[in-house]
């Protein structure tokens, strides 16, 4: 496989990948090294993790990082309740045996990173908003990164049966470790330009008119320019584009009342709502037709 | 410039080494790992391309969105110019490297004075005993001159007053809740990991009940002091305050706003105390003239927040709120600060005058997004707001 083929087939199942994008991706997949990708939100991180699983045919987990996440919560739990029945309904069975047996696999609560390490067939490990966790979770996770083991002291070490591909995502919340960034390619994924933009629509939207098409980039393309707080992403474009084509509406210009409603789609906060009222509105369609 | 043919394999390896070097010059994290990794993505790709080596070791190398951006300077730098590396300055020290008078500042210091980082008091150590403290300064005969505004401050103890408060608030601000459990001795959740495997022992009853809670993990602070014109008469107390706060813990970082941002965290932490304070009063003065928060709390947002400002960092705005800049661009500013995850204290010197009303614009913009408003000119005030700062 090339990066090329890559790129094709990304595009098959939708997904428009820039060169530099592509070329990190299948270096990741080929030289078996995680990908961490930074951007703003709704540039299509996540949405990429989702794309290569389905292209590799392989299951994709996904552990969302947040604030206070732990190894419990990301690596793995015994399952105390069961741990503490088969002690008290133990045949006489004490002290040595009784540990081997509560310590073992089966009273064992696998989370995402120990399933993703125990698959038969290597999956796609998507760990979302990796900025959230906190500087101690970046250790639990150099471990896993960088030789797709993991540790428990009762067992002893995972080893990998096949190592997964591993997807990082991140929007700056706070700066990673360095530690962290050299376990990774890199990647920062831009929002796209006018022509990726436009192909990423068709995609999604085969039956869409091409004037309307670009229409719509246009305008969405616009506001990323304006001062808001927070831009519309891809996504927000996309919904958009189906709001407008389920209203049956096919030029912008016609009914300005009628897509002011529909910017709910685009604009998510009260602030950025008024930010463009009719008149900005009406100014960003005339210049995108 | 004539694009010159990628060179055959067996010199690769030889220009890969130099094109590492050529990046560590320009500053990047570029090691044997990297290198390794770098000829290794050369063997699954068209090597000849060099449309793709440039991709392939933007992947391998560039290990941030500003890196991102700039690799293909330093790629056309190298590769382009058959192997003489260009000298370019570095992304990060351009970014950290203080202001020419602040540079000025530190080479007329001697060199042994610089980078001495005070240890944190032993007390500091443990953030229990201290969190359960009375939140009081130990009544003293400095009583009246606790009382005078700060105005008036000029002597060595009343300085050293200011610096004492500082400390006592800076331990309060000092620790925050972790939200991960950890084994303790008492504590309100039980620890049902170690329950189960103790509980062997007695053939499964759980005798011995063990717990976990949630330990304090410490805060940062940072400290933006306005040293415009209105505020000079309290600039060589804030700064005394701000040099109290440096002492207590080495993350702690200062800076002060005229109109320009300086950070001074490096001269505060000056072995010589009453020098470094001279310094900074001179800075000061030079300083005063009219304020622009809101630009200045911008260049902090552009600049230093990334690094400074994260979910366990307390920032302390000593102003009095008067700005030549839209009062807007506070609120839009602090609004952008308080995204990061932070608290934000603002501390006032005209807060407790007789019928201070915010009325300064900037101020009133700021106010919606302030944990906590304070008065800040008397020590009073100040040691007045520890059990407040205990609470945010």
């Amino acid at each position: 496989m090339t990066w090329k083929t890559l790129k094709g087939d990304l595009a098959r199942l939708g997904y428009v990948a820039s060169d530099d994008l592509a070329m990190a991706l299948h270096l990741s997949v080929t030289l078996g090294k995680p990908l961490l990708l930074e951007g703003a939100a709704g540039v299509g991180k996540t949405e990429l993790a989702k794309v290569l699983s389905t292209l590799l045919d392989t299951r994709l987990i996904r552990l969302q990082c947040y604030e206070g996440i732990d190894a419990s919560a990301a690596i793995y739990e015994w399952n105390y309740q069961r741990q503490l029945l088969s002690i008290r309904a133990g045949d006489g069975a004490a002290g040595e045996d009784a540990e081997d047996r509560i310590f073992s696999e089966k009273y064992l609560l696998a989370r995402p990173l120990l399933q993703a390490i125990r698959e038969e067939r290597a999956p796609v490990l998507l760990l979302d908003e990796v900025d959230r966790a906190d500087e101690e979770f970046e250790a639990y996770l150099l471990e896993l990164l960088s030789d797709f083991q993991v540790t428990i002291p009762e067992l002893g070490t995972i080893r990998a049966t096949a190592r997964p591909h591993v997807i990082l995502t991140a929007n700056g919340t706070r700066d990673l470790s360095d530690a962290l960034r050299r376990r990774c390619l890199y990647s920062y994924v831009d929002y796209p330009d006018r022509d990726t933009e436009t192909a990423i629509l068709k995609a999604h939207m085969p039956g869409i008119e091409g004037r309307l098409a670009a229409q719509i980039v246009g305008v969405v393309q616009a506001l990323r320019k304006e001062e808001l707080e927070k831009k519309p992403g891809v996504a927000e474009m996309l919904d958009w584009a189906a709001a407008i084509a389920g209203l049956g509406i096919n030029d912008l210009a016609d009914d300005p009342v009628t897509l002011q409603a529909t910017l709910v789609c685009l604009l998510k906060t009260r602030a950025d709502r008024d930010a463009v009222p009719l008149e900005v509105q009406e100014r960003l369609v005339g210049k995108a037709a | 410039m004539r694009a010159r043919r990628f060179p055959e394999r067996e010199d690769m390896t030889r220009r890969m080494a130099g094109f590492m070097a050529h990046l560590r010059l320009n500053g990047w994290p570029a090691g044997i790992g990297e290198s390794a990794d770098a000829l290794r993505a050369l063997s699954v790709i068209d090597a000849t391309d060099r449309g793709e080596v440039r991709e392939a070791l933007r992947a391998v190398c560039a290990s941030g969105a500003e890196r991102h951006r700039r690799f293909d300077d330093l790629f056309d730098a190298y590769w382009h110019s058959d192997g003489r590396a260009r000298q370019r300055p570095t992304d990060t020290s351009a970014r950290r490297k203080p202001p020419a008078q602040m540079s000025d500042l530190l080479g007329s210091l001697p060199s042994s004075a610089r980078g001495g980082v005070p240890d944190a008091p032993e007390a500091a150590q443990d953030g229990e005993a201290e969190g359960g403290g009375t939140g009081k300064l130990v009544a003293s005969r400095l009583d009246a001159l606790r009382r005078t505004d700060m105005r008036h401050f000029s002597t060595p103890e009343e300085i050293a007053a200011a610096e004492a408060v500082a400390l006592r608030l800076a331990r309060a601000l000092r620790d925050r809740r972790s939200r991960r459990l950890r084994r303790a001795r008492a504590g309100s959740t039980l620890d049902l990991r170690r329950m189960a495997r103790r509980s062997i022992a007695h053939g499964g009853e759980p005798l011995e009940l063990l717990r976990r809670k949630r330990p304090d993990r410490p805060v940062n602070i940072v400290a933006l002091c306005d040293v415009s014109g209105s505020m000079s008469l309290y600039a060589r107390i804030f700064l005394a305050f701000l040099r109290g706060l440096m002492s207590a813990d080495s993350r702690t970082d200062v800076f002060l706003f005229h109109t320009r941002l300086v950070r001074i965290s490096d001269v505060l932490r000056d072995g010589n105390g009453a020098r470094a304070l001279e310094k900074l009063t001179l800075m000061a003065n030079g300083f005063g003239g009219g304020t622009q928060i809101g630009l200045n709390l911008k260049r902090f947002n552009d600049q230093y927040a990334r690094q400074a400002v994260n979910g366990r960092t307390v920032l302390l705005i000593l102003s009095d709120g008067y700005d030549t800049g839209a009062p807007e661009a506070i609120g839009t500013e602090l609004q952008r600060l308080k995204r990061r995850g932070g608290r934000i204290v603002w501390l006032n010197p005209l807060k407790d005058w007789a019928g201070y009303e915010p009325v300064a614009r900037g101020m009133a913009a700021a106010l919606p997004h302030l944990d906590l408003f304070a008065a800040a000119n008397t020590l009073d005030a100040l040691a007045a707001l520890e059990p407040q700062l205990h609470r945010i």
